[in-house]
């Protein structure tokens, strides 16, 4: 009865938190009578850290309409801030939850001012082009990461781009970061209920960011550019708070992701995953939230569900990927789909969708 | 000095001969072909079979690697990408990513992740210009893509099937009333750019003598960056865009960082980009309202 008063957006925003509070219940429960195996077990971080990963690049091409290739520049560096600000910490602070707090925030702050400076450049072009800049961020970010050395001792932080050696640290101190090696001996502070928490932050943020004045702006824009800047719009703002919102996301993903292992190398976020996000956004419908969380949490578990055919599990994987993007565009399959759930579509479209 | 300009142009090359693949499809089908990378790791790798196991000398085992990626690069535009071609554009990228995974995944079944030492087929010997030392591999690469680049500019511009090329990516609807075979020309394109591929990927290959089912994504991804670089959709951009990207590289590599090269060369990727948005040599396109 309660939701009819809601507005069909909200309703649909209320509808992902209740899926993302089933999904923390029914894993949570099956964690706790051991009923989930250890593969599993360990891939409930990661699908939270893809979940937030996916929602904040489909801000960025669904919401905003730009293809963004370099998403994993952003996770990267909000992994690295995280480690760093956690294990320089560890003497401090001994409470692990304001830790990994700590580490998060720091993630998604440097995260942010990251996605102001690379944002700047690159909304000012278009297309293919925009695209290609991102990448190309994601690579620079990636390489400096891998010759970066950073430790700590009574001092402060030391950096350097040469070695280890180089940092000068006294008999103390601790060497966070080590290259190409990534950090080590990482204390584990993320479980699945700080996750599931960052999720629920993150879809809270984005949804009620979309529906904002500034949201609306944003889909105005995306539609068509000359006739909203026309309309006194001022494009590059609002493409940059979408932009630095979504970098902001991911290094808060980055942070809880890097924390969840005791090994994370900057090798971890080049290219490929920045991809293999945009497949989840993708996969799951451009601009629609429900689907990038669906599509990344199935999809990042796929390749373990698929381990028993061991050697073949990333060939099915792609072919899989290959055939959902032809029948999803195919005219008669299209059709057909529209037969058996166009009932439902039709009510959907006119109550304004998701 | 000399023999870095030497080298920088020799790698430069095989840059610019990939990037003539993606910049040709990017013309004619508007897509980025991710899957292109992975064509070239193809090519390596039936050229390594057919002459390291097979015993064949290097001249037919290279044709035979450039006939086998003109097939696999008119299967794949007849099984992934033609059922796609009025869908949006990022469908078709999603697509291409596909395909990179299965050819990646596929090669690591048949041949394994061991990074197989590639034998040099192309000769060895090195003699001196000046003071500088200059390899052969490094002179028949330059070479081979001079004559590539000529060879294609004279197929663009004097047969009827580049003309027809030129059309359809002009305008595949005036094309189409005008009588050309829209689809023929497009599985045409995607031949000629993996049927370079191949090429491209033995000259890699005999410079950099690793090969693993990752091969062809790292030099895919740069190729791409100088594509974009000379302007995509434009045969001489790809080459200038290419050898430029090449000569960065190499310099980059000698007097700043090796480390930081392709750092380097992205950032001037960037600069470029910011100055000129469409690239050195790419057209300017007004919006219309």
């Amino acid at each position: 009865m309660k939701m009819k008063k809601l507005s069909p957006a909200s309703r649909s925003g209320f509808i992902n938190y209740a899926i993302v509070l089933v999904f923390f219940a029914v894993f949570q429960t099956l964690l706790s009578t051991g009923n989930l195996s250890n593969n599993f077990t360990g891939q409930l971080i990661p699908i939270c850290a893809y979940v937030v990963m996916a929602i904040s690049l489909n801000l960025v091409v669904g919401i905003s309409g730009e293809l963004s290739l370099g998403h994993a520049g952003f996770m990267s560096i909000g992994a690295f801030t995280g480690v760093i600000v956690s294990m320089s910490l560890q003497s401090s602070v001994s409470s692990a939850p304001l830790r990994l707090l700590a580490a998060i925030v720091a993630g998604t702050l440097v995260a942010a001012v990251a996605g102001v400076i690379i944002g700047v450049p690159v909304l000012r072009l278009n297309g293919d082009y925009l695209a290609i800049v991102t990448l190309a961020f994601g690579e620079i970010i990636k390489n400096i990461l891998n010759c970066l050395y950073v430790g700590v001792d009574g001092k402060g932080l030391h950096i350097s781009m040469k070695d280890a050696n180089a940092l000068n640290l006294d008999e103390n101190g601790l060497v966070i970061l080590k290259g190409p090696m990534g950090a080590t001996g990482i204390t584990k502070l993320s479980g699945f209920v700080s996750g599931i928490i960052l999720v629920l932050i993150a879809l809270f943020i984005i949804q009620n960011f979309v529906n904002s004045r500034s949201g609306r702006a944003i889909k105005a824009i995306r539609d068509n550019r000359i006739a909203a800047e026309a309309s006194g719009l001022n494009v590059i703002k609002y493409k940059m708070m979408a932009f630095v919102i979504s970098a902001a996301m991911a290094g808060a993903a980055g942070a809880l992701y890097a924390l969840n292992y005791s090994t994370v190398v900057p090798k971890k976020f080049d290219f490929n995953t920045s991809i293999l996000i945009l497949v989840f956004v993708v996969l799951g419908g451009i601009g629609n939230m429900r689907g990038s969380i669906i599509s990344a949490a199935i999809l990042t578990v796929l390749p373990e569900l698929l381990r028993e055919f061991r050697d073949y599990r990333m060939l099915i994987y792609a072919i899989v990927l290959i055939l959902v993007m032809l029948i999803t565009n195919n005219p008669s399959a299209k059709a057909f789909i529209h037969r058996i759930f166009g009932r439902r579509r039709d009510e959907d479209a006119e109550k304004g969708g998701a | 000095m000399l023999s870095n300009l030497i080298n920088g142009i020799s790698l430069g090359s095989v840059y610019a001969i990939i990037a003539l693949g993606y910049t040709m499809v990017y013309g004619i089908a508007k897509m980025l072909n991710f899957a292109h990378g992975d064509v070239i790791m193809i090519g390596g790798y039936v050229a390594f079979c057919t002459n390291y196991y097979l015993h064949w000398p290097a001249l037919p085992s290279i044709l035979l690697a450039v006939v086998v990626c003109t097939l696999l690069g008119i299967i794949i535009e007849r099984l992934a990408y033609k059922p796609l071609r009025n869908a949006g554009s990022l469908a078709v990228l999603i697509t291409a990513i596909g395909v990179s995974y299965f050819l990646q995944n596929a090669a690591l079944l048949i041949w394994s992740s061991n990074p197989k030492s590639f034998p040099n087929m192309i000769g060895t010997g090195s003699f001196s210009i000046g003071k500088a030392q200059v390899t052969l591999p490094s002179l028949i690469t330059i070479a081979a893509c001079i004559i590539i680049m000529i060879a294609l500019t004279l197929f663009t511009s004097k047969t009827k099937m580049g003309k027809a090329m030129r059309a359809v990516s002009e305008d595949k609807g005036a094309a189409q009333l005008m009588g050309i075979n829209v689809n023929a020309t497009i599985s045409l394109t995607f031949a000629i750019g993996s049927g370079l591929a191949a090429i491209a990927g033995v000259l890699l290959c005999t410079s950099y003598p690793q090969l693993m089912p990752t091969t062809g994504s790292m030099p895919g991804i740069k190729a791409f960056t100088a594509a974009v670089f000379g302007g995509i959709g434009s045969i001489p951009g790809a080459m200038l865009g290419g050898i430029l990207l090449g000569l960065i590289e190499i310099f980059a590599k000698a007097y700043i960082s090796t480390e930081l090269s392709d750092a380097i060369v992205f950032a001037v990727l960037i600069i470029v980009l910011l100055v000129k948005p469409t690239g050195l040599l790419g057209k300017k396109i007004r919006e219309k309202v």
